[in-house]
């Protein structure tokens, strides 16, 4: 790092047009997936430092424990990625969040049915986001103050509907909380089950889909989108409706796993989501980058998290640097890769 | 008339000045400024001493922003930079000397400059989108100002330090009197030369203004700088406030606050012209809604709530096809066929936005 005036005439730093498919590269891998094998090697070797150094600590119950622990933020990465995709953000996650778990717990309290509960906790997170797409598309807000506002709202909304945390005890939702399936050592949650069909839906809907193609080429360039008659103005509300419905499932996630809803539950997990989206490989211009990437940028976060418990004599501020350091590394290859492109 | 209504400060003060009717209603007595021990009381003057840090972050935020960036660190920064400068006072055997004071302000200051010219190095030499580069500190920052308090509050004791925080000057509070002296000498550097010209151009278009002959890359790099160092400055006015670091609380979601501020006042964040006079409405109006909520006896839990409500309604009045909507309603009423379409207005249209890649 040097604090020295840049030299005249240097190259220009513009973001470079992303180009699909890699010419000159025969036989070799597809340069899109580059950043995602990066995510992964990483993964790898964290388990292998893991292992090596900790006892007990490849063992399944680990990593159940990592998939059951990160299963709600699993769930708001894949919505995340969808909005970033179109070249958008969401900063409300966190706080939608809160609003689903609090509004679960409330609901619950009241004396509601568990079948009724659970659409109207995620509902609200789907109107949210459909408040989101209409402000960002039609009012022409910026992503970025649309969904600061829509953050601001729903952490307003969950002090207005329970300054306290309210403890969930309705038989039938701890019944569906506490389900899990065994297989030898391992362990999966009906919130870990939930997760992965999250993960699977958003797979299916964005590789197999008119719509998740729509997303690409809206991230690859909106005017170009719009000019191919693609249907720019549906397909980026529904990003925003998908965000937000992800957020509110992972809030009801997250009321299944803390058993409890509260108003001061993620907050900074919008951070999170996004530090694991980035670390994943998609870039945040739009355009290019996978949901399994943001599952396995969900691991390395959690991973993180989970070695610095093992070590134990490390406080848990490291965790902050050491994702602050990672981000830096994965944006610097992400940068490194887009200019070798040209 | 309608040059007043047009007028891009009409919708934030119009706010300002709906949420000082609504105090004044509930308590009569809220505009009062009495003079107690020498100095100015009342809540106004509480209004200007709570705004400083907040105006500060905003300041840099409104330059980051006319450069089409973003900074999210400032908040780790405002941490940081208290962190510092209380560590250092706590761990000198003399807190009450002006010249450990004085130090430790520097050191504090020296940091946060070092951190806004790293975040600059990040977006104007390695090219990376600025909300990512500033999310990288924004996440290690708060991390490191844990690492300098050791993960406990640093609290200390030290007259002169304190007078930052809460110290008046000419019957005005300190705080109060440094943010607004430093915003009047930035806003004068910036607009009365050519300085914040070039800022706009860097925002707008920033490959056509250096193949003009603008040094976008360094004035890029110094906004960066320029946001860490004011962030720093705000992060002791607040530590100075509580006379303690708490590296997890101190300017959070200041971040947040300071780029509502930037929009409330009119600022795109698609960047190009921005708007230090909005940037000033802005923050008042933000400080005030957190004074107007206690005022009216509400828990100030549900602050968040006002705040998303008056963001909603100023970007949706100050949105492209809101004003297309008033203008197409008023051409109606008035009958005037002749008028320009007044949506071109420079600070309204997205175009700026489409020049991407």
């Amino acid at each position: 790092m040097t604090t020295s005036a840049p030299a005249p005439g240097a190259a220009p730093t513009e973001p470079v047009a992303p180009r699909a498919r890699a010419r000159k590269l025969p036989a070799r891998l597809d340069r899109r997936y580059l950043p995602v094998l990066g995510t992964f090697v990483v993964l790898a070797l964290m388990l292998i430092v893991g292992g090596t150094r900790y006892e007990n600590f490849l063992t399944p119950a680990v990593i159940s424990n990592l998939f059951i622990n990160n299963a709600h933020l699993i769930v708001l990465a894949v919505g995340m990625t969808f909005v970033i995709l179109t070249g958008g953000i969401d900063l409300s996650v966190g706080s939608v969040l809160a609003l689903s778990t609090v509004i679960t717990a409330a609901l619950l309290q009241a004396g509601l049915p568990v079948p009724v509960v659970l659409p109207l906790s995620v509902g609200a997170g789907t109107v949210i986001g459909l408040a989101h797409g209409v402000m960002i598309h039609y009012f022409q807000v910026q992503p970025f103050v649309a969904t600061l506002a829509g953050m601001f709202l729903a952490r307003g909304l969950c002090f207005l509907i329970a300054p306290e945390s309210i403890a969930i005890d309705d038989p039938s939702f701890v019944a569906l909380a506490s389900w899990v399936q065994i297989f030898g050592e391992w362990r999966m949650t009906s919130s870990v089950l939930i997760a992965l069909i999250v993960v699977g839906l958003g797979f299916l809907v964005l590789h197999f889909t008119r719509f998740g193609r729509t997303v690409y080429a809206i991230g690859g360039g909106e005017q170009s989108a719009l000019l191919m008659g693609l249907p720019v103005a549906r397909t980026k509300v529904l990003a925003y409706v998908v965000s937000g419905t992800c957020a509110g499932l992972g809030g009801l996630l997250f009321a299944m796993f803390s058993r409890s809803g509260y108003s001061l539950t993620g907050v900074a997990m919008e951070l999170d989501a996004i530090a694991a989206v980035v670390i994943g490989g998609t870039l945040l211009t739009g355009g290019t980058g996978f949901v399994l990437g943001s599952v396995l940028g969900v691991l390395v976060l959690g991973l993180i998290q989970t070695i610095i418990t093992f070590e134990g004599t490390l406080s848990s501020w490291w965790t902050k640097i050491v994702i602050g350091v990672l981000l830096l590394i994965f944006v610097a290859l992400q940068r490194v890769l887009s200019l070798r492109r040209t | 008339m309608r040059d007043v209504l047009r007028h891009h400060l009409f919708w934030p003060v119009a706010a300002l000045v709906a949420l000082l009717v609504a105090n004044t209603v509930a308590r009569p007595s809220f505009l009062a400024v009495t003079v107690r021990d020498g100095h100015l009381f009342g809540a106004p003057i509480d209004i200007l001493r709570t705004t400083a840090p907040l105006l500060l972050v905003a300041l840099g935020m409104t330059l980051v922003i006319a450069t089409r960036g973003i900074d999210l660190s400032v908040g780790a920064v405002v941490a940081v930079s208290g962190a510092v400068a209380l560590s250092h006072i706590a761990s000198s055997p003399n807190p009450d000397s002006p010249v450990t004071v004085l130090t430790a302000i520097a050191l504090a200051l020296v940091l946060c400059l070092l951190l806004g010219v790293w975040n600059g190095f990040l977006v104007s030499v390695l090219g990376i989108q600025p909300i990512i580069a500033t999310l990288i500190l924004m996440t290690a920052g708060r991390g490191v100002a844990m690492l300098i308090t050791g993960g406990m509050i640093t609290t200390v004791n030290s007259a002169p330090f304190k007078v930052l925080g809460s110290g008046f000057w000419l019957g005005l509070p300190v705080a109060a009197v440094i943010a607004f002296g430093v915003f009047a000498v930035v806003a004068f550097v910036v607009r009365r030369t050519a300085l914040g010209m070039l800022l706009e151009a860097t925002g707008i278009n920033p490959a056509a203004s250096r193949l003009s002959g603008v040094r976008s890359r360094t004035l890029t790099w110094t906004v960066y700088t320029a946001s860490g160092l004011f962030a720093g400055l705000a992060g002791l006015l607040i530590s100075a406030d509580t006379m303690a670091a708490d590296a997890n609380n101190a300017g959070l979601f200041i971040e947040l606050d300071a780029i509502l501020a930037v929009v409330i006042g009119g600022t795109a964040l698609s960047g190009g012209k921005f708007n230090l006079s909005g940037t000033l409405v802005g923050a008042l109006v933000i400080a005030t809604l957190e004074r107007t909520v206690t005022v009216l006896g509400i828990s100030p839990l549900v602050t968040p709530l006002f705040m998303a409500l008056v963001v909603i309604a100023v970007t949706l009045l100050q949105s492209p096809r809101m004003r297309e909507r008033l203008t197409a309603a008023r051409r109606r009423q008035v009958m005037a066929p002749a008028e320009p379409p007044s949506t071109a207005r420079p600070d309204s249209t997205p175009d700026s936005t489409e020049v991407k890649a």
